[in-house]
């Protein structure tokens, strides 16, 4: 290597300037594998397109001509001689917020080497996000079945309702469904021990998916369940 | 912590040894690039016939029995969107963006070459969804390349039935093939540069299709969630984007949803997608310019931030499109400034591409013909993109001629301009032969003066108001007959031209054989991808060491060096003096 510095790395100037170049500097912009970086950036992109569900929803439910109706009386439930509104969601949204905790936890053991303890919590994330598809196959269910709510007509007023539930909790339980295949194919190669060369940051990388789905449901969540 | 990229383990390169795997189910971007480049002129192809045949019916109306009105209007929309989409997009980013990251960067391939590959073949998929479309019954949509609902999806717009559920079906999967190209091209970016290559001495080329591809990757959602949206309102009977209506006196099942959603979605898509072609458009002209002007570019740091900034704008302009649709002053007021504003940084891009010519040693060769042409039809296509940005102009001048022309001009043959330029500048390195220069002399010339006879007669048919996607005019009073006889003269222009990309055509697979041997750098270029071991470069790109970077893209005729140009893995030499110094600061401003 000669004097004229081509190689920038290592080369720092304080402040702002100093950050940029950093960042500009060559090789990697971001210090991490381009995998995680990439998944990243899908994430960005996917969230423009939950965003742009959301807005969507917002727009047809401000211009619906019909009655919106009370999503905490829809969503209700009978349990025990009581009536709890929005009860299942609120399981469901524990559930959830609870896989995100067992996946943190599996990358951290990931990182620690420790297969056994990473491949078991990542199966318990990947059950836990099937019992959430499994409750909401149940509130489909009950929505299509006892109350008549379908994409296109809803006795309790708006037709948008149906078709902005329907469409926006079937694209995120897709995604969650998609996410618990990722997670298993995963967890079985981490099992294989097919990591131990390469080092076990697809872990992370699987758990930033999955800790995005999860942020999404807080969203929709919000926006759906609880305006 | 440094993380191994992939560009540094060759182990990661499997090396193809059968025919399939080398051509066919190839991992190697530069196969893929060509993959992409083929499928996407050969739609192109397509969608200049179908304008030739919209022109014929314009020219000379009723003359050809075949042009029925509804076959007009699918015309209309099928070269629109595969134009705008199929070709543009397609060829820019999938093309010349795997063909050159990964070589202008300095690394041995994509980070993820399978994910690469599997683009390109949800892209074929695309094309074929959008192909099939002409053989279902009732044929393509006709429902303008815009698919406005409600009467995209509604009886009587040609191809209600099949053609627009493919129209979706094609354009959900193009997005899908899109993201998995596009996270390879900016992570490459980021990631994968080579010793030395730091993001402030990448040439503009990769500048303009990175800032590109990261407008893709948050603009395309708009228009994948607008096409579910419509899908389902065309199958299962939603009503996303369909008021109550009454359609062929019948009282449909639609109730109150809104068109007009459907626009801003649309439109949110629609206009960084205008960027998303022109600035890999803009870098590409700008190291075109530079190289055979012998002369760095001008301004090489406000380009970068002018790229950026043109990125960063495009977001919030895109209701410009829908000044007619009834929205509230106060919001024509917003996107026109905002508008107006987008017109800086361009502005500053073209000052400084003229300033990069300026009292340089400007070599005419085909590819700086065609990109000083495209600085003509640029400039002409903005400027008329001012007149539309105002709400009082648009008002009027909405919908007819004059919109075409100017969209035209700045989307259509602007980026056409540069993509031939580009394949004219680059073919030596794809193929090792140069083309042909008599025939790419008559193909820019023909190109060049024909796409002024078109273009510029159609801005006076606007101000006459003649409205855009009328099949006939009839018997209309305000259209007088000298505007039928100009439509013919722009039906015979355009037919030229289009005749005449079959020069370019032949010129392109003649050469592969008998074109002139290019050797090694034959425009005397500095950036990396010229400098490669062979030419064309082979799998892997680098042999067996990585280049080493120690320079801008841009030391043409710097004084007192051996050659009139410095290639960027050049060390620098204490014989020679550098333009390190100067590099360090961004160029000359």
């Amino acid at each position: 290597m000669d004097t004229s510095k081509p190689d920038n790395s290592g080369y720092t100037e304080p402040g702002v300037s100093g950050m940029v170049a950093d960042w500009a500097a060559d090789k990697q912009a971001f210090d991490m594998p381009w995998g995680k970086l990439m998944m990243w950036i899908f994430l960005l992109s996917d969230t423009f397109i939950f965003s742009i569900f959301l807005t969507g929803y917002m727009n047809v439910r401000l211009s619906a001509t019909d009655n919106w109706p009370n999503p905490s009386e829809v969503f209700a439930l009978e349990m025990f001689g009581h009536h709890l509104p929005l009860i299942l969601i609120a399981i469901m949204t524990f559930v959830l917020i609870t896989s995100s905790g067992t996946m943190a936890m599996a990358v951290n053991f990931a990182y620690r080497r420790d297969r056994r303890k990473t491949v078991l919590l990542m199966a318990a994330t990947a059950v836990l996000g099937a019992s959430f598809v499994g409750m909401q196959a149940f509130e489909w269910t009950k929505l299509i079945v006892d109350e008549g709510v379908r994409p296109w007509s809803n006795p309790m007023g708006a037709a948008q309702f149906g078709s902005t539930f329907f469409m926006i909790t079937g694209f995120h339980g897709m995604h969650v469904t998609a996410g618990v295949i990722y997670l298993s194919i995963v967890a079985r190669r981490v099992a294989r021990g097919d990591y131990e060369q390469k080092g076990y940051a697809i872990v992370e990388i699987a758990g930033l998916y999955w800790h995005f789905v999860d942020l999404v449901w807080v969203f929709i969540f919000a926006f759906f369940y609880l305006w | 912590m440094q993380h191994t990229a992939l560009a540094d383990q060759t182990l990661e390169l499997h090396d193809p040894h059968s025919f399939v795997t080398k051509y066919i189910w190839s991992q190697d971007h530069k196969v893929i690039a060509i993959q992409y480049g083929l499928t996407a002129v050969f739609v192109g192809l397509v969608a200049l016939v179908l304008s030739g045949l919209m022109r014929l019916q314009l020219g000379f109306p009723d003359t050809f029995d075949f042009i029925t009105p509804s076959s007009y209007l699918q015309f209309v929309t099928m070269h629109g969107m595969i134009m705008v989409i199929y070709l543009l997009t397609a060829l820019l980013l999938g093309g010349f963006g795997n063909y050159l990251i990964p070589l202008m960067v300095g690394a041995r391939d994509m980070v993820f070459p399978y994910m690469n590959m599997l683009s390109y073949w949800m892209y074929l998929l695309s094309v074929i969804i959008l192909m099939a479309s002409f053989f279902v019954p009732g044929g393509p949509t006709g429902a303008g390349w815009t698919l406005y609902p409600p009467q995209a999806i509604l009886q009587g717009t040609p191809g209600y039935d099949w053609g627009i559920i493919l129209m979706l079906v094609s354009l959900a999967v193009f997005i899908v093939a899109f993201t998995m190209g596009g996270l390879n091209y900016v992570t490459t970016v980021l990631q994968a540069r080579t010793r030395g290559m730091t993001l402030m001495r990448m040439p503009l080329t990769i500048w303009g299709i990175f800032t590109a591809t990261v407008l893709g990757l948050l603009a395309f959602p708009a228009l994948l969630v607008s096409a579910i949206m419509m899908l389902l309102d065309k199958i299962v009977g939603t009503s996303f984007f369909m008021p109550a209506l009454v359609s062929l006196g019948e009282n449909l099942d639609y109730t109150g949803g809104s068109p007009v959603l459907f626009q801003h979605l649309f439109w949110f898509f629609g206009h960084p997608e205008v960027y998303i072609v022109a600035l890999p458009a803009f870098g590409m002209v700008s190291d075109v310019l530079a190289c055979h002007a012998r002369k760095n570019i001008f301004g090489y740091r406000m380009m970068v931030w002018a790229i950026v900034a043109i990125g960063g704008l495009s977001f919030v302009v895109w209701a410009h499109h829908m000044y007619v649709s009834g929205m509230h002053p106060a919001f024509g007021f917003f996107f026109a400034t905002t508008t107006l504003i987008i017109a800086v940084p361009t502005a500053i891009k073209v000052y400084n591409w003229v300033l990069t010519l300026w009292r340089g040693n400007i070599h005419l060769r085909v590819p700086m013909l065609f990109a000083i042409g495209f600085i003509f039809t640029f400039i002409h296509g903005g400027l008329t993109g001012l007149f539309l940005g105002n709400v009082t102009i648009d008002l009027p001048l909405s919908d007819t001629y004059f919109v075409v022309a100017h969209f035209h001009m700045v989307m259509g043959v602007s980026p056409i301009m540069v993509l031939f330029a580009a394949i004219y500048h680059w073919y030596p390195l794809m193929t090792g032969r140069m083309l042909n220069d008599a025939l790419g002399k008559a193909h820019f010339w023909l190109t060049f003066l024909g796409t002024y006879a078109i273009y510029l007669p159609m801005h006076y048919l606007g101000f006459l108001g003649v409205p855009r996607r009328y099949f006939a005019m009839g018997s209309t009073d305000f259209i007088p007959e000298s505007a039928l006889s100009l439509n013919a003269s722009i039906t015979v222009s355009a037919l030229i031209v289009g005749a005449s990309q079959l020069i370019f055509l032949f010129n392109v697979f003649w050469s592969l054989r008998h074109g002139e041997k290019a050797g090694h750098n034959p425009w005397g270029a500095t950036s990396l991808e010229w400098q490669t071991p062979d030419v064309p470069p082979h799998h892997g790109n680098w042999g067996p060491e990585l280049p080493t970077v120690y320079r801008w893209a841009y030391d043409f005729s710097v004084p007192g060096a051996s050659h009139d140009f410095i290639p960027q893995n050049e060390p620098p030499d204490a014989a020679h003096p550098t333009s390190d110094e100067h590099d360090e600061r961004g160029g000359a401003i």
